[in-house]
Parts: C-alpha cells; structure tokens; sequence
C-alpha cells in the first residue's frame, strides 16, 4: 500500500447573465408610512441570500437603513417580471433594477424632507441611519418615518421608483459564432492537493485553495458562502457523482442518496480563498456574479491534481477509486 | 470617481442574512409544507422502457383503488407538445407533458394519477397496466448521430439544428493555418458524466383553484414567470388566469428552471376543482428529473516551442437526453467559451446538441461551461507536459488581457485572470518568477 500526493491548478473565467433571447428584470419600489420601503420583485431565492444582498442594495442607493428595506419577491400578482434565478444574472440584473428604481425613490423623498425641512433638495444627503439633515448642518434633519408620513397625509406624494434592466438580446452569426451573450467575466484560479491510495483508487482531496475576483462584493460572508459550497460541491462532482456510473450506458442508475454517493462532512478538506475586487463596469456597484462558478475551476484543479499524483493523465470526471486503479494498471502495463 | 472608490455604507458588509435563522431551524417554510384540507396527490405513470410504441393503456385495475380520482391522458392537455426556450424563439416543440404514441427514454411522464392521498395516487399508479412496443434505443452521442442510428427527435435528426447547421459554430482565424506552423500538435478526448442537482428539497408545487376562476400555484421554481408562461401555454389560458407564488427554494442548481410539475398539477386541479400537489420523490428525481448533460469534447491544439497556443480546434458533443429542454442553448454558451479565458489566435469550434434516449438533461450550475472550463483546465496541463513547460508559465503567457478579441468576436472588458492566478500563487506559497509576477491584465506589454 502505497499514498501518493499531488498537486494540480486550474484558472477559469465565468460570464454574466444570458441574454441570447433577451435578458430584463425589473424592480419596484414603494416607501410606507412605517418607514419601511418595500422593493417587489420576482427574482427567486435559492438559498445562496439574494433576498440579503438586493436589500443591502437597495438600501445603499436609497441611503436607509439595510433594516428599513424589505424585499417582496416572487408573488407574479404583486411583483413585475423578473426572467429568474439562473446564469449567475440575480444580483446583476435585479441589482441594477433596484438602483434605478431606489434613485427615483430616493429624489422624492429628498424633495419631500426639503419641503418639511425649508431647504433646497440638492443640499440634502441621507446619514444611513433613518435621518435626513441638510449637509453642514446635522441638526436640521428629519426621520424617513416623518418623511414617509409628511409625503402621504401633507404633500400626497409617492415615495416610489420603478426600475429594470435589460441586456438586450444578441442574434448569434450561424458561420462565424459572433455574439454577444453575456455582460462581465468573473475570474478563478484554484490549487488542489490531493492524497491518492494506489492500493483502493480512493482520493483524499487535502486543500482547495482558490482567489476569485467577482467585481464587487456586496456581502463578503455570503460570497465566501458560495466559494466554500461551491468548493465541496466540485470535489464531490470531481470524486463521487453521477447518474450513468458506466455512461454511455444507462445501467447502475441510481436512486437514493445511498446509491448517489456525496462526500460526509468527514470529507471536507481545508478549504482557503482570499477575493479580489476589480468592479466591473455595468454591475451594480460593480457586481459581477459568483453563482455558478465556483464548482468549475475545483474540478480541474483535483483532476489535475491526482493526474499529476500517479503519472497518468486522466480525462474524464468523476474520477471513482475504479478508475484510478485501471489508469494505474495501464501505467504499469505500458 | 470610480465605482471602487465610492464610499459605501452597507454595500460590501457582511450583514446577517434574514432568512438564514428560520433555514436553520426548520421554521422557512417550503412547498411541500403547504397542503389544503381538500388537497388531492398527483402520481405519475411511467416508462419502464428507454424506447418504445404506446399501443395501450388500461386504467381499470387502477381505479378500483379505493381514494382514486381521476387520470389524466395526453387527451387532457390542450397543447401537450412544448418546449420551455419557446419564449425565447428556441424550438421547434418536442417534448408531450404527456407522452402520446411513443415514450423515448426510461421514466417519461405516460399518465397521471390523481388521488385523495399520495399512497392511493402510487398505489393506483402502480396498478395501470401499459402495453407498449419496445423499440432500439441509442446512448452515445457519437452512435447517434451515425446513419441507421434510431431516430429520438420527431424533425429526423438526432441532433438540434442551429440556423441550418447541424452543429453551433466558431471561425476565428485559421486553424489549419495555425496547425501548420506550430512545432506541436497536442490532441485529447474528454468526457464528462451526467450529475444530478441533488437539492435537497425535490422539485414540487401545489395548484389550487380559486372562487373567481384564477389558479394559484404554490411552486419552488428558479424562475417564476417561465414557468408560468408556459404553463398557460400549455393548458391554452390566458396568463392572468395563473397565480404564481414562490421565492423560496430549497438547493437548485438549475434543476427547477425546467417546467415539468406545473403544467399538469394545475390540469389536475382544473379537471377536479380542487387543490393538487405533485411532488418529486428523491427517486423521481434520481431517475427522471434533468441531469447535467454528459460531454464529449475532442481538442486539437497547436502550440510552438515557446509556449504559445496558436490554434484551437474542439468538437463537443452535449447529450440532451431525449428532449431540448435547455441543452440546445447550453450547446451555444459552451461554443463561447470552451476556448478558455486565452488568447488564441485561430478557432474553430464545432458543438452538437444530440438526443439519445436517456433522460433529458437540462440546465445545471456552471451551464455548458463546466464540462468546458474542464477539458480546457486539463489539456493545458497536458500541453505544460508535452512541451515541458511549468503549468503556471503556460497559462500566464496564453493569459487574455483587456482588448483582446475572444473567439466569439467579443471585445474583452474584465479580464482579471493574471491577478486571480498571482493571487492562488501567493495564497498557496507557490513562488511565481519575477517575469510573471510584473504581468496584469491591462498591459500586454508588461512581462
């Protein structure tokens, strides 16, 4: 029994949004006389926090408090159109709406705390906090609660925006493939080691050490959330899953999580990434994505990784302990 | 000023996320925690073979179950052939909600069963007794598309045309022009496997009829208004007679922008009048829900003495399964982007789209690009070894900077790829010469 180690890299690029049909998501918003403003959408949450990022969002560009902002999705009777949550386009997309919509917002409730406050709106500045005071002088200011009411019982004024995005849709040229599909690249490289058991196949994946640039990041936590998920979730395609075992052959189909086989907790490697940022130039606050990618350049770097492990090169993937002992034995044969 | 350097005040911090405390603790509620006191369970009858003639099917052993309802045959459904890149101008339709004369792969949707519970709707499902002509079926993409190959696609070809081309195509440059002044031709097969999304919450929803006439659907779809498009395309009702309502989805990876439990959910509900869920078992989706489709990508690359890839031949090859679902554009991201984050002066990308009998894939994470960023990953370690060269010097100098043009004919405008890799050096302790370490992504010239 022997172990072998290795060390293998992969550097990726991802793009945003697809918008070969056409690529728009809008967003609403509304100020209430509670002091909350509520953004309706119909962008889907999957889990990785979209809800919690277009908040911060929307509450950056209306300069309230992230507490005051309230996000309404995915109600098709209340919400406008949203195309959904896939091709890493949520935050872009829906971000840029939200914008839009929390500047139209936002000009009318500097107009109305103006009115309440006697003073020019372009002398105005929120403090992020719930207050409105006119710049130099702190002590002239207003709540967006009191604003929220002066607007609907004083003024009968909306405090509302409307906003959407659209990447136009891209016709792509049949004979040469030109097109324009997408609206930014994100950017990876990771370094997997590995631990390999030339006696059982089986692969010990050691570290996943990756550095992304995914323009801004609105909430690090979350995009450390998916670099860290999405760094198992490649292991485990690298290593365990598949529905066709024996592809091209349909036999051995699984059927439960017990014959789909996914790495335990006992599995997870040391997993490091550190994030640079080099905002792009049409997403909100410069927001590329980092949905979708960070299960791509894991997969590589651990195939590399175990190629570079036994001295054979491997080309396909998942790579089970049965297909490393034949690349072994046709090394040994050869 | 630029964007980097405005002030920001919650942009860029990592506040709690609202809903992380009721995720963790159970309390988020799901669609498969909504039920109404009249709710009826949907079951499907399916294919137990990956090819064959519908010549009959007989209800009555099923119907003696005792809480049966109702079944619902393609007969039910107004427009049962469809395709979900309709909306978008992708087709032609082919794929039947239900399946009509002929199921083309293990698992399609044959029947439905509804029942007053979920074990009445799987018991009575289990007791319809099909009668069908099993038919030669094909699993590989390369088998399919050879003459005399069973034809799966209804229009004759096994695979999807593209604007009158068997194949979405790349030209950039020239390739064999390439190939012929470079010192080394490096070529390799890769080969991916279908995945599955794995979510933990399987795809569900539950379509309720209204007093005025409208239906909701409760749905833990990626993406509300597809799904609902297409549902009132399908059933032929105007799209304000569909209430949707999601936003909360438990893990989907790309596995719930298909529109599969919809559309016959809320015919269930129009035909009985009352409320009916249809949810995936894990086998359900295990066996029948999309993959990830499994790829084939040949590379043919040309590369000189110092390192450069000066030529990029790749012919892939996407396994739809038996229907278009999302593969036939996944196909086309796949083209744009399977020459890799390089800059090579000469491409030519040939990528199929072909359908064999195996269950549809569809969208998944990483859309086409995983199984490229793959392959590519891989033979640039295989190109670093053939001509001796270290793997991060080779990906340095072949690195595309800010201004390139990529093979699509895109003007490059983000690159970042050096500094990421400068970065995972450092971050590794990996020491890069000082030659690399002075390159970025703006500069061509700084090397």
């Amino acid at each position: 029994m022997a172990k072998v180690r290795g060390t293998g890299i992969a550097a990726v690029n991802y793009p945003t949004g697809m918008n070969l049909g056409g690529d728009p998501t809008q967003a609403l918003i509304h100020a209430t006389t509670t002091g909350s403003f509520v953004i309706s959408l119909s962008s889907t949450d999957l889990g990785q926090g979209l809800k919690t990022v277009l908040a911060q969002i929307g509450a950056e560009t209306l300069g309230v408090p992230f507490e005051n902002v309230l996000i309404d999705t995915a109600d098709s009777d209340t919400g406008p159109h949203c195309m959904g949550t896939f091709a890493s386009r949520a935050t872009h997309r829906a971000g840029n709406a939200i914008i839009m919509a929390a500047k139209e917002a936002r000009k009318v409730m500097l107009e109305v705390a103006a009115d309440e406050l006697e003073a020019n709106p372009a002398d105005l500045d929120t403090d992020g906090q719930g207050n409105i005071f006119v710049k130099g002088s702190p002590d002239r200011s207003i709540s967006i609660v009191n604003v929220a009411l002066a607007a609907h019982f004083k003024y009968g004024r909306t405090i509302s925006g409307r906003g959407i995005y659209i990447k136009p849709k891209s016709e792509v040229d049949p004979e040469t493939g030109a097109m324009d599909p997408d609206s930014t690249e994100a950017h990876a490289c990771t370094v997997a080691e590995v631990e390999v058991d030339t006696e059982t196949g089986e692969v010990t994946v050691l570290s996943i050490k990756s550095a992304y640039e995914v323009g801004r990041q609105v909430n690090p936590a979350l995009v450390k959330g998916q670099i860290e998920g999405g760094s198992f979730m490649g292991m485990s395609h690298a290593l365990y899953e598949t529905t066709n075992p024996y592809y091209p052959s349909p036999e051995y189909h699984p059927t439960t999580f017990s014959e789909y086989v996914l790495p335990g907790p006992h599995e997870l490697p040391i997993i490091e990434s550190v994030v640079l940022e080099y905002p792009s130039v049409n997403g909100p606050y410069g927001v590329k994505g980092v949905g979708e990618m960070t299960a791509n350049s894991p997969i590589p770097a651990i195939v590399n990784a175990i190629s570079n492990a036994i001295g054979v090169r491997l080309t396909e993937f998942p790579v089970t302990p049965e297909k490393v002992l034949k690349a072994i034995k046709s090394k040994a044969v050869a | 000023m630029t964007v980097a350097e405005q002030p920001l005040s919650v942009v860029g911090k990592s506040v709690y996320r609202r809903d992380g405390i009721g995720h963790v603790t159970g309390k988020t509620i799901y669609v498969d925690d909504i039920s109404f006191p009249d709710m009826l369970h949907l079951k499907m009858v399916r294919s137990p073979l990956h090819h064959a003639r519908i010549k009959g099917i007989d209800f009555s052993e099923a119907e003696k179950v005792p809480g049966f309802v109702r079944a619902l045959t393609y007969k039910d459904v107004p427009k049962n052939i469809y395709t979900i890149l309709c909306l978008i101008g992708v087709g032609p339709d082919d794929e039947p909600v239900l399946a009509a004369e002929r199921v083309r792969y293990k698992g399609e949707q044959i029947a439905a069963i509804v029942a007053e519970t979920e074990e009445a709707a799987t018991e009575a499902a289990s007791r319809v007794r099909l009668d069908l002509e099993e038919l030669p079926a094909v699993f590989d993409v390369e088998e399919a598309l050879k003459p005399g190959a069973p034809i799966v696609t209804d229009w004759g070809t096994n695979y999807f045309v593209y604007e009158g081309h068997e194949c979405r195509r790349v030209r950039f440059g020239d390739v064999e022009q390439g190939f012929a002044q470079a010192d080394y031709i490096v070529e390799e097969c890769y080969q991916t496997y279908p995945t599955e999304h794995a979510p933990v919450e399987t795809t569900a929803c539950v379509a309720k009829p209204e007093p005025g006439g409208r239906y909701t659907v409760y749905t833990n779809t990626q993406a509300l208004f597809f799904t609902l498009d297409n549902t009132a395309l399908i059933l032929q009702i105007p799209f304000n007679k569909l209430h949707f309502v999601g936003g909360t989805v438990g893990g989907g990876f790309g596995g719930k922008v298909d529109v599969i439990v919809e559309p016959i959910a809320t015919l269930a509900a129009m035909k009985t009048g009352r409320p009916v869920k249809y949810k995936y078992t894990r086998t359900e989706e295990m066996q029948v829900s999309s993959t990830r489709s499994a790829w084939r990508m040949y590379f043919k690359d040309g590369v000189t003495k110092d390192g450069r890839i000066i030529a990029r031949k790749v012919t892939s090859y996407a396994d739809s399964g038996a229907y278009n679902r999302h593969t036939p554009y996944a196909v086309t991201k796949h083209a744009a982007n399977v020459a890799g984050p390089y800059a090579i002066p000469n491409v030519w990308i040939d990528a199929y789209c072909v359908y064999t009998n195996r269950q549809p894939a569809s969208a998944m994470r990483g859309f086409g690009v995983t199984p490229a960023s793959f392959a590519l990953e891989c033979q640039m370690d295989k190109i670093a070894q053939t001509i001796g060269m270290d793997p991060w010097e080779l990906r340095f100098i072949n690195a595309y900077r800010n201004g390139d043009i990529k093979p699509h004919r895109k003007v490059v405008e983000d690159a970042t790829l050096i500094e990421v890799m400068q970065a995972a050096a450092k971050l590794v302790g990996h020491p890069l010469p000082e030659h690399l370490l002075a390159m970025n992504s703006w500069d061509r010239e700084a090397r």
